[in-house]
């Protein structure tokens, strides 16, 4: 039992909307869907690269729509171009999310319209490289603050979202392509199925005693919604999408419903451990048993 | 002792800062009307929290200064100082319980998580080491508010901003006392050069642990805590979260390069997850 002042929070919630963790999921989708799309090409298959850019080009559309209209002043969106700042994966974010999208809409521009195609060939492989920090930074975005349970976790969060985002890439792609295009897709749904889970679980032994608001609604329906739609999404793709196409279909949207509720069930957590004040007060305190405070307090006079 | 954090050259002048000597606290909120006053703080919770005599709560956006109201049981407490003349009668014999009250606010960090945070630059370092939300600026992004381990900085609805304590950068600048510190009726709130208010307060920390407050402590004292100190320090009473503040608080920024390299490894780790899920099915498949 922490001590607390009448059960306040220490610290303040994020005041992000809901938003946050559709951006989460879009930004993912958009940046593994790029890098997809360039080795297909690259590969000769290009029925699967012209889904998968169309894809990327749509998840890279809608992120800064949903990220501007979570702002207060959605009028000031160009202010977070105004510096470059390396504390800040919010500020290095925007500017990883601004190239990507100018090089994104040029690579789909030159693969679905054929326009510009000098300019697609530099902005495709361009576009497949931003893709991939694009995937991950947001889980830096996350850990990079106060909020316990996304702090703590700030080794595995990237990798978490990361995978969630080539599971997506893999799902979306295997949902839009012929079953005889969709194998590069097929196996990136269930290695990122498979790495997302893996991460999940590096997560959750890292936390321990602090990743207690995981097993709390919100999160915890939106954690279970995710367990059950990823099993089973990865699950109906590995039986049956490489035969039938109703089967990637099925599975394909089962997965990316798996993804989305798994973004969803790591924004809720954040909330519910930055409303507990025992979650802030209980490790810093155990760091000052443990003699591993950086000491705020001191009873000794100078 | 390093107490400039000298981004400023030649401008810089000397760290002002708070001292809030709780010991002398009586209260009043006199604080957080002169706050509300001088900086055109909208109003808030015009109702009844049931904490005591707190109704304002918490500090927040429109909330730049809060007194909280700690009341515990005699039985709860082990020997009480109360020595005559030294300004400690916090127990009330006719209540049968201690009083604690504190007047909290933004700490200006040296490393301050909000500032570091902030992608537009509305947060910036102010030449007297102040910490400042310029709000022509801001656009309301909110990264800077889970950011402060204090929990200090807030979103204000009505206009979408980050709002908070400015140190009343205005009277700064014309080397008035910020509104806080002059309606402060006790001296409670001091404010200063931050190298004599950490004078003074080494001092008083002597006197009432000389009284008998055990659990008397200076916060935010020292330059080696978890945000290298504060603009605006604490004498109290008893343990931090007690009056709501965390007890060993770090700026997030201290971990940025941990997050950053899991970041970078987790890119890599996906662009090979890609480049074997593209290659492994032979040409086309």
């Amino acid at each position: 039992m922490t001590t607390s002042y009448y059960g306040q929070p220490v610290i303040k919630e994020p005041t992000w909307t809901p938003e946050i963790p559709f951006y989460l999921f879009s930004g993912g989708l958009a940046g593994a869907s790029a890098p997809l799309a360039y080795l297909a090409e690259r590969r000769g298959n290009d029925v699967l690269a012209r889904r998968a850019w169309a894809v990327a080009f749509a998840g890279v559309s809608v992120s800064p729509a949903l990220l501007i209209s979570d702002l207060g002043v959605p009028s000031r969106f160009l202010n977070m171009l105004r510096l470059f700042k390396v504390t800040s994966p919010m500020s290095v974010g925007s500017w990883i999310l601004a190239a990507s999208g100018g090089a994104m809409t040029l690579a789909a521009a030159d693969a679905l319209l054929g326009l510009f195609p000098g300019l697609g060939a530099v902005a495709k492989p361009v576009s497949a490289a931003l893709g991939l920090p694009l995937s991950t930074y947001t889980g830096a975005l996350l850990a990079q603050t106060s909020v316990p349970v996304w702090h703590e976790a700030r080794r595995e969060l990237p990798f978490v979202f990361g995978a969630s985002a080539a599971a997506s890439a893999g799902a979306a792609a295997t949902v839009l392509s012929p079953v005889r295009a969709a194998g590069p897709a097929r196996r990136l749904a269930i290695g990122g199925a498979v790495a997302q889970m893996a991460g999940l679980f590096a997560m959750e032994k890292r936390l321990g005693d602090l990743g207690e608001p995981y097993e709390l609604p919100p999160a915890k329906t939106f954690k279970r919604a995710a367990q059950v739609l990823t099993l089973a999404g990865t699950a109906t793709i590995a039986a049956g999408a490489g035969r039938s196409r109703a089967a990637a279909v099925a599975g394909g949207a089962a997965l990316l419903g798996g993804v989305l509720a798994e973004r969803w069930s790591v924004f809720k957590a954040g909330f519910q451990s930055a409303r507990d004040p025992k979650y802030t007060v209980a490790p810093q305190r155990e760091r000052i048993a443990s003699g591993r405070s950086r000491g705020a307090s001191r009873k000794v006079p100078a | 002792m390093t107490l400039a954090v000298q981004t400023y050259g030649p401008e810089a002048r000397a760290r002002r800062g708070f001292f809030t000597d709780t010991s002398v606290c009586i209260g009043c909120k006199a604080c957080e009307v002169a706050c509300k006053e001088w900086n055109h703080v909208p109003d808030d919770n015009q109702g009844f929290s049931g904490h005591s005599y707190d109704n304002s709560v918490d500090l927040g956006a429109d909330r730049w200064r809060h007194v909280a109201f700690v009341e515990q049981p005699k039985e709860q407490l082990g020997p009480i100082p109360s020595a005559p003349g030294n300004g400690l009668s916090t127990y009330q014999d006719g209540d049968s319980l201690r009083w604690l009250m504190a007047s909290d606010v933004c700490k200006h960090c040296t490393h301050a998580g909000c500032l570091d945070a902030c992608p537009t630059g509305a947060l910036f370092r102010t030449e007297y080491d102040t910490v400042v939300v310029q709000s022509d600026i801001c656009n309301g992004c909110g990264y800077c508010v889970p950011a402060c381990p204090f929990g200090v900085i807030d979103k204000r609805e009505s206009d979408g901003k980050a709002w908070k304590c400015t140190l009343c950068y205005d009277r700064l600048k014309d080397d008035k006392e910020p509104a806080c510190a002059q309606a402060c009726p006790t001296n409670s709130i001091q404010y200063g050069e931050l190298g004599d208010l950490r004078e003074r307060a080494e001092k008083r920390l002597a006197q009432l642990q000389g009284a008998g407050a055990e659990k008397a402590q200076l916060y935010l004292a020292d330059d080696e805590d978890g945000v290298g100190g504060a603009g605006a320090f604490f004498l109290l009473l008893d343990d931090p979260e007690v009056y709501g503040l965390p007890p060993d608080p770090i700026d997030p920024t201290y971990d940025v390069g941990t997050t950053w390299g899991a970041t970078a490894a987790a890119a890599l780790a996906l662009g090979a997850g890609v480049v074997a899920a593209a290659l492994l099915g032979g040409r086309g498949r």
